[in-house]
């Protein structure tokens, strides 16, 4: 459904966005990762028409965007950066301006209008004026928006910025249903959203692409993907750091002690090895470990290591 | 193809958004007030004892315009980009002169609104006298031209800033010029100053909004009168417009 290709945005001197290539086909909802300022937003712009790329193609349900644009923004469904909306207007009269902006008309238009309400819980606000809502159904009006027609393409920047926990819940829960029709392109600064939401992610830094894979490929590149995490009482720190240390598939032990327990975590030589996990127990037999866990790697430490190469370590 | 609906969406949306604030209501009062005040106090109305508003009514609208017209447009961009909503509106699936022809007719409208309402000033003159209301009915159409050249100057402006307050300021200079180059005093300044470049002189003069106005208002529909307000607001749009683009590409 949507295609880019080298896409490209220079801002003067700056290079925002970098030869960026990727595609998203129906069915499934790409994570959009990155620092702020990497190009998240500029390369959503792009996506939806609102700014021209200096180099590269977009092409949304086989229409480019600079070629064909009208043709490819009715596909495109779009809730930008802090979700603006007309503050004069009522949640109702907004929403109606929307469907007729897409060429609704008459009965379909008062059904769309309807399904967005239903859809992003706005009954209760729905004859309210924009500038009077809190931000979190500001956010949703932007939203219901966004789906008023109900599009193929959904290109969403932060979609649950600004809401609170309950909120955030039902913005994913709406993203990943939505996400088994459409081809769905969301961006977020939150972890945890990936796995809660994405099909695959991209993690983009400086204006490029600086990894794409699903959320499990993502953590595996962790060094904490198959480390051992235990607890053990009754045993000095440092005697566990040595014995551990010994292990074939250890490259590195860590262990900190409060009181009279002690947890240590194994880190392996080869990320994701499943050998470790085996060795640590056998090497434990006899102690008394309240605890033994596999992490499966933290994709918080992913994104810090590749977006900061200078303070890896 | 579809471009008349979604001009139409878009300024039914812009003319209730001037009346679901209290902008409207209060530029009515206030364009109404002046009128009244200039017309009846200022401008002689009963002591003239002519049967016409040519010299006590429509001589006053280039200058409140100045001020007026600006007040209308100086939203119209500037907030858009503000808050943000041009960035919902052009990733719509519009052309982008929908959306600049959309926002600047709904405004247009309005100022006809203003104008019409001013309608008790000719029931007076008609209840004084016997006036001529062709001469009457032009100097409508042309003050409504004439708000409308005004109002696409501050297209410009609006598109330029995110401020509303610099784009008001900029267009008033800016419409002060469109007066002021048709203006007797400035005019005898100028053909003092460049005697030797008369044609000069002619070509600024023929941007002055009150040279084109004084036709109407004597009742004559010149179709190069027409033609200049309709230049005038064509090319400003177009302007407008690729200010539009220069924002998004840089």
């Amino acid at each position: 459904m949507i295609k880019v290709q080298n896409l490209t945005k220079q801002f003067g001197h700056k290079r925002a966005v970098d030869g960026i290539s990727f595609s998203v086909e129906r069915g499934e909802v790409l994570g959009f990762l990155g620092p702020n300022g990497a190009g998240k937003s500029t390369t959503m712009r792009m996506i939806t028409g609102f700014i021209p790329p200096t180099e590269g193609i977009v092409s949304v349900g086989g229409f480019d965007i600079v070629e064909n644009p009208i043709a490819a923004k009715k596909l495109i469904g779009y809730l930008p950066e802090n979700a603006p909306a007309y503050t004069d207007m009522t949640v109702h009269g907004f929403l109606s301006f929307a469907a007729e902006m897409r060429g609704l008309r008459g009965d379909t238009k008062t059904k769309a209008v309807q399904r967005a309400v239903e859809i992003c819980f706005l009954e209760a606000v729905l004859h309210q004026s924009v500038d009077t809502l809190s931000k979190g159904y500001r956010h949703r009006t932007c939203f219901a928006q966004s789906i008023i027609h109900d599009p193929d393409v959904l290109i969403l920047d932060e979609p649950t910025d600004g809401l609170d926990p309950n909120q955030k819940h039902e913005v994913r829960q709406l993203i990943r249903r939505m996400g088994e029709k459409k081809a769905i392109i969301f961006s977020t600064h939150i972890l945890e959203e990936v796995d809660a939401v994405c099909s695959r992610a991209i993690i983009i830094d400086r204006g490029r692409i600086v990894a794409n894979g699903t959320p499990e490929e993502l953590r595996r590149k962790s060094d904490w993907a198959g480390a051992v995490t235990l607890t053990v009482n009754g045993i000095a720190a440092n005697a566990i750091e040595q014995k551990l240390n010994q292990l074939r598939a250890a490259k590195k032990v860590t262990a900190t002690a409060t009181g009279n327990r002690v947890t240590a975590t194994v880190f392996p030589r080869t990320a994701g090895d499943g050998d470790l996990t085996r060795e640590v127990i056998e090497a434990t037999s006899g102690w008394q470990v309240e605890e033994l866990r596999t992490e499966e790697g933290r994709l918080d430490e992913v994104f810090r290591r590749i977006t900061l190469p200078d303070t890896k370590n | 193809m579809n471009s008349l609906g979604n001009i139409k969406t878009i300024s039914k949306r812009e003319l209730s958004a001037y009346f679901t604030s209290p902008v409207a209501y209060v530029f009515i009062v206030i364009f109404l007030l002046l009128n009244g005040f200039f017309t009846f106090m200022v401008g002689g109305f009963f002591e003239r004892g002519e049967a016409a508003l040519t010299n006590s009514f429509f001589m006053w609208h280039p200058w409140f315009y100045l001020f007026l017209v600006p007040a209308v447009g100086m939203r119209l961009w500037a907030d858009e980009r503000r808050v943000g909503t041009l960035e919902l509106l052009l990733t719509m699936p519009i052309a982008p002169w929908e959306a600049i022809v959309g926002k600047f007719i709904a405004s247009w409208l309005f100022l006809g609104l203003a104008l019409v309402l001013t309608f008790p000033v000719v029931l007076t003159v008609n209840h004084l006298g016997s006036p001529d209301n062709g001469v009457i009915f032009a100097a409508y159409i042309g003050s409504w031209l004439m708000a409308g050249a005004y109002l696409a100057v501050s297209c410009i402006t609006s598109a330029v800033t995110r401020s509303q307050v610099v784009s008001f300021i900029i267009s008033v200079v800016a419409c002060l010029f469109l007066i002021l180059a048709g203006f007797p005093p400035v005019i005898n300044l100028l053909q003092n100053l460049m005697h030797n470049w008369q044609w000069l002189v002619g070509t600024i003069t023929s941007f002055s909004v009150i040279t084109h106005f004084a036709g109407f208002e004597k009742g004559v529909l010149d179709s190069r009168d027409v033609i200049f307000f309709l230049s005038v607001i064509g090319f400003s749009l177009f302007t407008t417009s690729v200010i539009l683009r220069t924002h998004r590409t840089s």
